[in-house]
């Protein structure tokens, strides 16, 4: 039987890292994208599109992402649409981020008090540039700590996309733990290497919340 | 209503004229139709009980709450609340100031002043940059401009908040009880930038608390009971010789 080294153990989870890192950006800047599309129609919208856009974000808030990553994959077959695994994983990921994203996101506009509106509205600035030179660069310091803390949560996440067929971070432990019989070592150097990745996202955000302090 | 001289100011003279003012709150009318003309460079100070409409009525005029019925219309240019663009062309003749000072707390008091001319009047940064430092020294505060607001005294920022509304050239400053946030003892530094003003010819059309301040500064004053304008005139007249019950009620109250 081939003997797994030390080395093959770390090449494989580095590799699959890869797919734990690549899934985890596209459903930061996808979920970004949608999620500020969201934030602004949410406070410029119809009271239609509003609750529209609500009940959106309930769907996705509300139900397992095991769940979402099954009914896209199989769903979008289904309909006979042809899916790779990576396609619907990027379409659920994206969808799952944006609609957290969107409501941490205009929680923190929310918590800006009204009168910051009403006396940028009294200096005749437009809707556009209220949001833009007033309320956002507030909105912004508030929303970090839940933004990234919600990122950190994708992270971990990610690791179901596995159900679906990608061969991330916790699937390769699991694959080499099956042949190499250490669960307790691989899983902890998985563990750690999840650490790895979360860790210096919350540092970053505490230091970039210093920064913003103004 | 007691008639008074200052009330039929013909309509080509007045900067600001409303007419018929009507504004509710679901069930709750808030102003019940209110008539008041008022002329350029005129200091005009409401007064009256909390929930009598003051705010409201102020807040009419540069179209922070669309109104029902009546017109209100500044300069000879009607309030219309659904032109965006209309709208922002009033809100560049008309300043407001309010009781909470809202500054922008992440932009110095330097920055707050220059903010609106720049985006809305395309002032270059040179030019807004002197004109803000101007209009800081004029309200005491040359040596603050690079001051975010929390680094502030209340009476300072309320300073800078005038400074501000100075930027955009208004011709009408609306000031929403501006000293009722502040300190005792800040109240003065306020009030005597604003009474500068009035010298130097601003209309000023004020809701406020500070009877002797007033009776000093105003040309007329209102008193407003239940979304009315109850009874109007000069300040001595006003406040020496009040002609109705809830006038005088409200005078000796707490004043």
């Amino acid at each position: 039987m081939y003997e797994f080294t030390l080395w093959d153990i770390a090449r494989n989870l580095l590799l699959a890292a890869r797919w734990t890192v690549g899934l985890s950006l596209i459903a930061f800047i996808g979920g970004g994208l949608v999620g500020g599309g969201l934030v602004v129609l949410r406070l410029t919208g119809t009271r239609t599109l509003r609750r529209l856009i609500m009940l959106y974000v309930q769907l996705f808030q509300g139900t397992p992402l095991l769940l979402q990553l099954f009914l896209v994959y199989f769903g979008l077959s289904m309909f006979g649409i042809e899916t790779t695994a990576l396609v619907a994983a990027s379409i659920c990921l994206t969808l799952y981020a944006s609609a957290y994203l969107s409501e941490i996101w205009r929680g923190s506009v929310e918590s800006i008090d009204r009168g910051q509106w009403e006396a940028a509205s009294s200096l005749a600035l437009s809707f556009g540039e209220q949001l833009r030179h007033v309320i956002l660069p507030q909105a912004l310091r508030a929303a970090i700590a839940p933004t990234v803390g919600f990122m950190v949560q994708v992270v971990k996440a990610t690791a179901l996309t596995s159900v679906i067929g990608f061969v991330e971070m916790t699937r390769a432990g699991q694959i080499i733990t099956n042949a190499t019989f250490q669960p307790f070592f691989i899983y902890g150097s998985v563990a750690l290497m999840y650490f790895a990745l979360c860790f210096p996202l919350s540092l970053y955000s505490r230091r970039l919340e210093h920064k913003l302090r103004r | 209503m007691t008639p008074s001289p200052h009330n039929d100011i013909p309509a080509a003279f007045a900067l600001v004229d409303i007419r018929g003012l009507r504004k509710r709150f679901g069930d709750n009318e808030v102003l019940k139709g209110v008539d008041l003309q008022i002329a350029r460079k005129e200091v005009v100070c409401i007064i009256g009980k909390s929930g009598s409409g003051k705010s409201t009525l102020l807040r009419c005029l540069n179209g922070l709450e669309p109104l029902q019925e009546g017109s209100v219309s500044v300069d000879g240019q009607p309030i219309r609340p659904d032109n965006r663009q209309a709208l922002r062309e009033l809100r560049q003749n008309v300043g407001m100031i309010f009781q909470g000072f809202n500054l922008f707390p992440h932009l110095t008091a330097g920055q707050n002043v220059m903010l609106a001319p720049r985006l809305v009047q395309k002032t270059s940064g040179a030019d807004a940059e002197r004109h803000a430092r101007k209009l800081l020294a004029r309200v005491g505060l040359a040596e603050r401009f690079d001051y975010y607001p929390d680094q502030l005294s209340g009476g300072q920022q309320q300073r800078v908040a005038i400074a501000r509304s100075l930027a955009m050239n208004p011709q009408v400053l609306l000031c929403d009880e501006i000293t009722s946030a502040l300190d005792p003892e800040l109240v003065g530094e306020v009030l005597q930038v604003v009474e500068g003003l009035a010298a130097e010819g601003m209309t000023l059309i004020m809701v406020t608390h500070e009877m002797a301040f007033a009776r000093r500064v105003s040309d007329r004053v209102i008193f407003m009971h239940q979304g009315q304008v109850h009874e109007s005139g000069p300040p001595q007249a006003l406040f020496d010789n009040p002609q109705t019950i809830e006038l005088r009620r409200f005078l000796s109250l707490d004043h």
